[in-house]
């Protein structure tokens, strides 16, 4: 049974959505039971993996398991190759944590079509954890792209007025990039072959111990960081998110803030870094400048927004540079603080999404200029969003803290200095943006006639915000517990990146026509060598 | 003369042509019974064709793996063969399957329908066991004129009488470029056979570049090409697609297009291949057009039909980037592709049988909005279709794209995959609006005359069910596709 927890835990909530397609379609209600059970269930499968001191000693992959799929003669080999490290270890429990609070975030907010969308939820948290514990980069695309397609139809069917606009950014932004990845996928494949490496399918562990010349490895670290980029989302193609996390559902806004934007830094910290790591080097200092621009410039436009939902949507592509600027200061505190800083991201992001969501559920409108005062009426909310809201600006003995000034901290250690020092005007910034925004919509006079009767928190939304509030006082408190245990593997994955994990010699490549033949099935294209051709 | 006569007599192998005889023979008592069944009720030869088809299929697996060869090297029922075979036998098959209803519907319920359908798949399995010239180009022939008939079906309709007649045309003048293409390497070479020609370039490497041979080796990719509808010669498609009854649209997207890809393989890899070098940069530049217009083109159109007409021109863009790798992942990528082509764009054609109203005036974009709500159904099943076109996994279509450039990559085009690839993210945008107007646009109508026809419904089903089988095991396919190279 415990060697197959990472497919029981990935494949329940895709059974989940078969059942969920059995039930009758009109019962809402016991549609989002159904379906908050089998998170839960999910959640109950994934933990004994937070519980496991293995991954206290050992930055190894673990529960790993193995078995052949795809496999074409001498052409391909594609595996089912799954396992977990202390890095993907807390995102696939940040994963399988958040799902089941995402769905109580339904109960009121999703009224039509509910069927449809508890079964996309169900197929987007399998497509999310098969990502983040795929060892095959095939097996990883798969379900990369298997990601977009839930997410696309909940912007575009739950979604607000420019929904549909939004949906289709989304999709072909994240698509383009991936595309792109694919090619270099492939490529990276058959260079393997070509030269004559340990190849079993597309793993990836596999590939780290490939000597890829550093011109080409320019090229393959540019499609890969280049699809990551769009994911994280780093400036300057961050544009899709703002409108994505706008018009998506409360919960596909959670979702997409607390664990597909991780998708693309884990997708730098787990491929492009350690895959290419003379490539990583040339372009460190343009992809540090890049993080840093984001962090900035995410919250000056944070600042400036009348839409609260809009204003957290930025706040994230500034909390995102922050991650980037950790694991680009290639130390182990600073990549530590950045993994540190996706959970705390995808909790308190998370929590600020849900808040919104509260609010918007009550008054039908996000705008910051509607509100004001709410804190007489809504004292238990107000203490919540409070915690929250300095959770996110990073106020000692919460979470936000912790990761930030580690980053800061391990960014200042390395070669990063000075654009740590333009990054701390960022926490200064988030400070700023945060508190004016709780000050407009929370203190002041209670003066718009429409808010007098408004309802402060129902049971239900107390029971969702209190498990995250738990992790945001306990990361914040006594990170131990997480450090610990990502520590062995962040050592490992940085020992990959700065080379001294592999061997110093180039093999040659075997791509140019003029090596053709020479190439494991080819056919011959002069008069010697079609051997093949004849019938 | 009397030695070649014997020569000749040894040299038949009704088993090298068993299929398209057994086929032929259907096809005649089909005419047959047609003549004695009162007009009106054509359920019957929709049955009789499938299982004449079922038949095919049997006759046609037994040379797998065990090949034969007769007529003088005319004829090679091979595992290539073999496996082409089975495209257009689905094709076919599916095709017959939706089409019983829509007849009806259109009030064209004649059976000779289903005979030329059959004979055109006659024509199909000859080109992709002919391995001399001049039997390739009679089963080009023998499926071109039924699918001339075919375009041109509805003989009161202004738009398929457009079709048949465009097609016609340009299908003849596309066919006497092949056949000076034929005179002209019979000229240089002395001989039809593919095999010889190959073996006569191998020995007489010089020839390669004399004129007459590459003008010859031009004007037969003209040919072919016309049928594969690559760009510049694509014009007849949207028009003949939009006009042509829709079954037979579908099926000309996938049989007939598999069958003239089959021939210009053989043609290409094994007659001139001596030549690669002259053709494979004609090859490069064609697919890339290829794709580019197809992709853009179809952006602008807001018929279904005209749009899935430019999107078959595009996906034989990236089938032609496996030809021009032209190593044996791309090849037998082509095969894969050819067979994922067939499921995925005839289950998108089968939803438009079933969601159309008489005349098909509604098969717009507008005419599908909400068509979610009202049909979730088949709305997950045109969706799941159009994913797979999409290339996104899992899905046929994406295994089928991965295969193609995994094959362009390690022949070293990384250029061609990286457009192909782009391209690939142009189509998103109108694959995906088809989407946008059935779930993020309110319904207009009740899509009240939408019924769940049996024939259509079975065919949708089979072929979604086949596109997430190709796209989530499709190993099984692909070995049997690397197996079935020449």
């Amino acid at each position: 049974m415990s060697e197959h927890i990472l497919s029981l835990m990935t494949f329940f909530p895709l059974l989940g959505m078969l059942i969920i397609l059995m039930l009758p379609g009109g019962k809402g209600g016991l549609l989002k039971c159904t379906t908050l059970v089998i998170t839960l269930i999910t959640f109950v499968i994934s933990l004994p993996l937070a519980l496991d001191p293995v991954f206290k000693t050992s930055g190894a992959m673990h529960y790993t398991e193995f078995a052949p799929w795809i496999s074409v003669g001498d052409y391909f080999q594609m595996n089912y190759s799954v396992g977990i490290d202390g890095i993907s270890l807390w995102l696939v429990l940040l994963t399988t944590f958040i799902m089941p609070i995402t769905v109580l975030s339904t109960w009121q907010a999703v009224d039509k079509n509910v069927k449809g969308f508890m079964a996309l939820m169900l197929l987007l948290e399998t497509a999310m954890l098969g990502a983040f514990i795929s060892l095959d980069l095939f097996l990883f695309y798969i379900f990369w792209e298997l990601m977009l397609i839930p997410m696309y139809f909940m912007i575009g069917i739950w979604g607000g007025a420019n929904r549909i606009y939004a949906a289709v950014k989304f999709f072909i932004y994240t698509a383009v990039g991936s595309l792109l990845m694919l090619v270099a996928i492939i490529y990276l494949y058959y260079y393997a072959v070509n030269t004559g490496g340990v190849v079993n399918g597309f793993s990836v562990t596999d590939f780290y111990n490939l000597n890829l010349h550093p011109e080409l490895q320019k090229w393959l670290f540019l499609a890969f960081a280049f699809s990551f980029a769009i994911k994280v989302p780093m400036f300057p193609v961050h544009t899709w998110l703002p409108d994505a996390h706008t018009e998506a559902p409360t919960a596909g806004s959670v979702i997409l803030a607390a664990v597909m934007l991780k998708m693309g830094t884990y997708g730098y910290l787990r491929f492009a870094m350690p895959l290419f790591p003379d490539a990583l080097q040339q372009f460190l200092p343009w992809l540090a400048a890049l993080s840093v621009i984001g962090i900035v410039y995410g919250a000056l436009v944070a600042m400036m927004q009348k839409d609260v939902k809009k204003l957290v949507a930025y706040s994230s592509v500034s909390h995102l540079g922050f991650v980037m600027l950790g694991l680009f200061a290639l130390n182990n505190i600073g990549v530590s603080g950045a993994i540190l800083q996706m959970v705390n991201h995808g909790i308190s992001t998370g929590a600020l999404f849900l808040i919104v969501g509260f609010i918007y559920e009550r008054r039908h409108t996000r705008l910051i200029s509607e509100f004001g005062g709410l804190s007489k009426q809504m004292p238990v909310f107000a203490v919540i969003f409070m915690i929250v809201t300095l959770s996110s600006i990073g106020l000692p003995a919460l979470n936000g803290f912790v990761g930030e000034f580690m980053i800061l901290l391990g960014a200042f250690e390395s070669e990063l200095r000075w654009f740590a020092v333009v990054a701390t005007t960022g926490v200064v910034l988030s400070a700023v943006y945060m508190l004016w925004m709780y000050q407009r919509v929370m203190f002041g006079k209670l003066d718009n006639p429409k808010n007098q009767n408004l309802k402060d928190l129902s049971v239900r939304e107390i029971c969702i915000m209190l498990p995250l509030l738990v992790f945001i006082f306990w990361i914040g408190v006594y990170p131990n517990t997480f450090l610990e245990k990502m520590e062995p593997a962040v050592n490992q994955a940085l020992s990959q990146i700065s080379g001294e994990a592999r061997a110093q010699t180039y093999i040659p490549v075997c791509t140019d026509a003029e090596q053709q033949g020479k190439c494991p099935h080819t056919y011959g294209v002069d008069a010697q060598g079609d051997a093949d051709l004849h019938l | 003369m009397e030695n070649m006569v014997q020569t000749a007599m040894q040299n038949v192998n009704f088993a090298a042509i068993m299929p398209s005889l057994v086929l032929t023979c259907f096809c005649l008592a089909l005419l047959l019974l047609n003549a004695f069944v009162k007009r009106g009720s054509t359920s019957y030869a929709a049955f009789f064709s499938l299982v004449a088809l079922g038949a095919t299929a049997c006759v046609s697996y037994l040379a797998w793996d065990n090949p034969q060869f007769g007529f003088a090297g005319q004829v090679a029922l091979d595992n290539y063969a073999v496996f082409f075979n089975f495209i257009f036998i689905l094709a076919a098959a599916l095709s017959i399957l939706m089409s019983d209803a829509y007849l009806k519907r259109e009030g064209y319920p004649v059976g000779e329908y289903y005979t030329l359908i059959l004979f055109s798949t006659v024509g199909a399995m000859l080109m992709a066991s002919g391995t001399d010239m001049m039997t390739i180009f009679l089963g080009l022939e023998v499926m071109s004129i039924a699918l001339y008939v075919l375009a041109g079906f509805f003989r009161r309709q202004l738009r398929s009488n457009e079709a048949g007649l465009k097609y016609f045309l340009l299908g003849a003048f596309s066919t006497g470029f092949l056949l000076y293409g034929i005179a002209l390497i019979y000229g240089v070479t002395g001989t039809t056979n593919v095999a010889d020609i190959g073996s006569y370039l191998a020995m007489n490497h010089h020839l390669v570049s004399d004129p007459i041979l590459v003008g010859g080796m031009i004007l037969l990719a003209t040919g072919f090409l016309f049928k594969i509808a690559i760009v510049p010669f694509h014009m007849w498609t949207p028009d003949v697609y939009e006009g042509a009854p829709t079954p037979i649209a579908a099926f000309m997207s996938a049989g007939p297009k598999a069958a003239a890809f089959a021939a210009f393989m053989r043609v290409f890899l094994i007659g001139l291949g001596s030549m690669h070098s002259t053709w494979v940069g004609m090859l490069w530049v064609l697919a890339v057009l290829t794709m580019i217009v197809g992709n853009f083109i179809a952006i602008k159109q807001t018929n279904l039909k005209r749009m899935l007409a430019y999107s078959s021109i595009a996906h034989a863009g990236y089938a032609l980037v496996g030809l021009v790798a032209s190593n044996a992942v791309g090849v037998s990528a082509v095969l894969f592709y050819m067979l994922a082509y067939t499921l995925m764009n005839i289950g998108a054609f089968s939803i438009l049988v079933l969601a159309g109203k008489v005349g098909e005036d509604n098969l717009t974009l507008q005419g599908f909005a909400g068509f979610g709500y009202k049909r979730p159904v088949l709305a997950v099943l045109f969706t799941i279709c159009l994913f797979s076109l999409m290339g996104i996994p899992p899905s046929a279509g994406f295994t089928g794209k991965f295969f193609i450039f995994a094959g362009a990559l390690n022949a070293g085009y990384v250029w061609l995959a990286v457009i192909g690839v782009l391209n690939s993210a142009v189509s998103l945008y109108y694959y995906l609006r088809v989407m946008v107007y059935m779930y993020f646009r309110s319904p207009e109508e009740e899509f009240d005359w939408v019924q769940l026809k049996p024939g259509a419904t079975l065919c949708a089903v089979i072929s979604v069910v086949g596109v997430l089988v190709l796209g989530i095991v499709p190993g099984a396919v692909m070995a049997l596709a690397r197996h079935a190279l020449f």
